[in-house]
């Protein structure tokens, strides 16, 4: 068995939504040795929509809590309403799903025991084998809260499957933003990619999340997608990144490969190895193995 | 009326359909962007700021002179964000959720309040349209409680609409409550119809009425037009890929800037909406979308 702390971990982020990150893994995937892929955006979930994962192992995410009021116990004596902070509590003393918080507060409180607090179970989480080797995934209930927790429960799920399975890397597809399941996705990771567009509000969101992986040390580097839609926007990006110490691992042109093969549920490399977009990312592939020394 | 616009998946064009009805209709309007983790709204309305404020949530401060060791705080908490080590209680303020039991619970009133920074809300205005963002301070995980700050901006006499986060978690539940109507934005591929029907459950665990925008239509496949048949969802526009669109996007220029006539079909957009969502009783619609 391989030890758990000699296995890399890459984590693919964006700040901003929609700037190609799954496409990437999934090429990654396409290029990668002796990895497990890891699909950290669990509240809206799509590199199974390319890995086409054969599930081998379903399991219930149970995470949170939600107060239930037992209206036979209830004597309205309004405690509850009074503590609660998330206004979560109706006048007829019935608990509204999703405003409540699962603190717990009303529960502890209630003189005459009428509140239950039953465990939630807010999703699920697989591990199955793709044509790419394992991958662990999960899907969180819509509306659900505690995407955190799933995300760090799937990156520990997949570092346990690269030790079982003797390999070395794992690829994580983390979320967009720069909140809780985005930090959740980060701590621990070798490095991060960032994958950022051409665009003013792609500079804007990519400074964010740059900053907030500097804030946990995590070495960063960043590739230009779509470059060619900006290329002064681009370079804007690539100035920074230099300034920060961020690694500019290379340019990728706008190319409707990325669309075309993932209609197909293919990568870009399955669906057309020589297209320009392809020939981009093969290289940044190269240049990134050697960099977390593959 | 609120419209919040929503998708899903990211980057199918929320904020270009937002930011272009808002500064499409020329009565009294506001723009609420939602997105506190990555928000963008600012970059194409470019508004003058003319108030900042800090936004904070209450977390616990120990006075332990007053403190027996009890250890009821740490027992009441779930979020493990107050713990008694040896002979001190050591607080944790970023994993705290501000519900506070540990201040209720404690028998020796040693728990008394002190703040986190969550983010800063900016509100300015720019031609009349009204502009309000939440900023998520980098480093903080939970950005429902600023969401629902920038919200409180939202006035009923007004057109409301709310640029809302991608995903269908917390955060996106917090910027559709209450809408009147939420406009789904999607592209027709399968990353924008798994993440569609996603988004979909969740406007109907809310009971709000929506409708679909298709972004960058002719790219892709059918699949999204058939989803949103079987649904019986109302496709209310279709933007079509032009180069040009996306060049502009990338400048931060507005679409019915660079290009006109999109301005009738935003407000032609504008009235759909209206006629699909349920009249109030406590307003006439009817008066404010002639």
């Amino acid at each position: 068995m391989k030890n758990i702390n000699n296995i890399k971990e890459l984590v693919v982020i964006s700040g901003k939504g929609g700037t190609g990150k799954t496409s990437l893994l999934a090429a990654f995937a396409s290029l990668a040795a002796n990895k497990v892929l890891c699909d950290a955006d669990v509240d809206a979930a799509d590199l199974h929509l390319i890995m086409d994962p054969q599930i081998r192992e379903r399991h219930e995410f149970e995470s949170g809590h939600k107060a239930i009021i037992h209206q036979d116990k209830c004597t309205q004596c309004g405690l509850c309403r009074e503590l609660c902070r998330w206004e979560a509590i109706t006048e007829n003393f019935v608990v509204d799903p999703i405003e409540c918080e699962g603190c717990g507060v009303c529960h502890y409180f209630c003189p005459e025991k009428a509140i239950d607090f039953p465990l939630n179970t807010c999703g699920e989480w697989f591990i199955s084998d793709t044509r790419f080797g394992p991958m662990a995934h999960a899907r969180l209930g819509i509306a659900e809260e505690n995407s955190g927790k799933l995300v760090t429960l799937i990156r520990q799920e997949g570092k346990k499957l690269a030790e079982q399975k003797n390999l070395d890397l794992l690829l994580t597809d983390g979320p967009p933003g720069i909140g809780c399941p985005v930090i959740a996705s980060l701590g621990g990771a070798t490095a991060v990619f960032i994958v950022a567009e051409p665009t003013i509000s792609g500079r804007h969101d990519m400074k964010r999340v740059a900053e907030l992986a500097a804030f946990f040390k995590i070495p960063t580097m960043v590739c230009i997608n779509k470059f060619d839609l900006n290329p002064k926007e681009g370079q804007l990006i690539e100035e920074f990144a230099r300034k920060k110490n961020i690694t500019v691992m290379g340019r990728i042109p706008f190319d409707h490969v990325f669309t075309r093969a993932m209609v197909q549920g293919k990568t870009i490399f399955e669906f057309d190895g020589h297209s320009d977009g392809s020939l981009a990312v093969e290289k940044i592939w190269n240049d990134l193995a050697l960099h977390l020394e593959l | 009326m609120i419209i919040s616009v929503a998708s899903g998946k990211g980057g199918t064009g929320k904020t270009t359909v937002a930011t272009n009805l808002a500064i499409s209709y020329e009565g009294d309007v506001q723009l609420l962007d939602c997105d506190v983790e990555e928000p963008n709204a600012h970059l194409f309305i470019r508004p003058d700021i003319t108030e900042v404020k800090t936004i904070t949530t209450p977390v616990p401060e120990v006075d332990m002179g007053k403190c027996t060791l009890c250890g009821k705080c740490a027992e009441i908490c779930l979020f493990k964000a107050i713990v008694v080590i040896g002979k001190t209680v050591l607080p944790f303020p970023e994993m705290c959720h501000s519900c506070g039991g540990c201040m209720a619970v404690c028998p020796e009133k040693a728990i008394t309040e002190t703040r986190r920074e969550l983010g800063v809300i900016e509100r300015g205005v720019r031609n009349g349209l009204e502009f309000v963002h939440g900023k998520l301070r980098v480093g903080e995980a939970m950005s429902p409680p600023l969401i629902r700050k920038v919200r409180e901006y939202s006035r009923p006499d007004a057109l409301t609409i709310i640029d809302a986060p991608p995903g269908t978690s917390c955060p996106v539940i917090a910027s559709m409550k209450g809408a009147d109507f939420v406009l789904l934005v999607t592209e027709p591929t399968p990353f924008g119809l798994n993440d569609l029907k996603l988004a979909v459950g969740a406007v109907k665990i809310l009971g709000i009425p929506c409708g679909l925008v298709i972004n960058r239509a002719d790219i892709g496949d059918d699949r999204v037009r058939e989803y949103a048949k079987e649904e019986g969802l109302n496709i209310l526009m279709e933007i079509g890929f032009d180069r040009r669109i996306a060049e502009a996007y990338s400048k931060g220029d507005m679409l019915v800037k660079v290009m006109p006539e999109w301005k009738s079909r935003f407000l032609s957009l504008l009235r759909q909406i209206k006629e699909l969502t349920p009249r109030k009783n406590s307003e006439n619609p009817d008066e404010k979308y002639k």
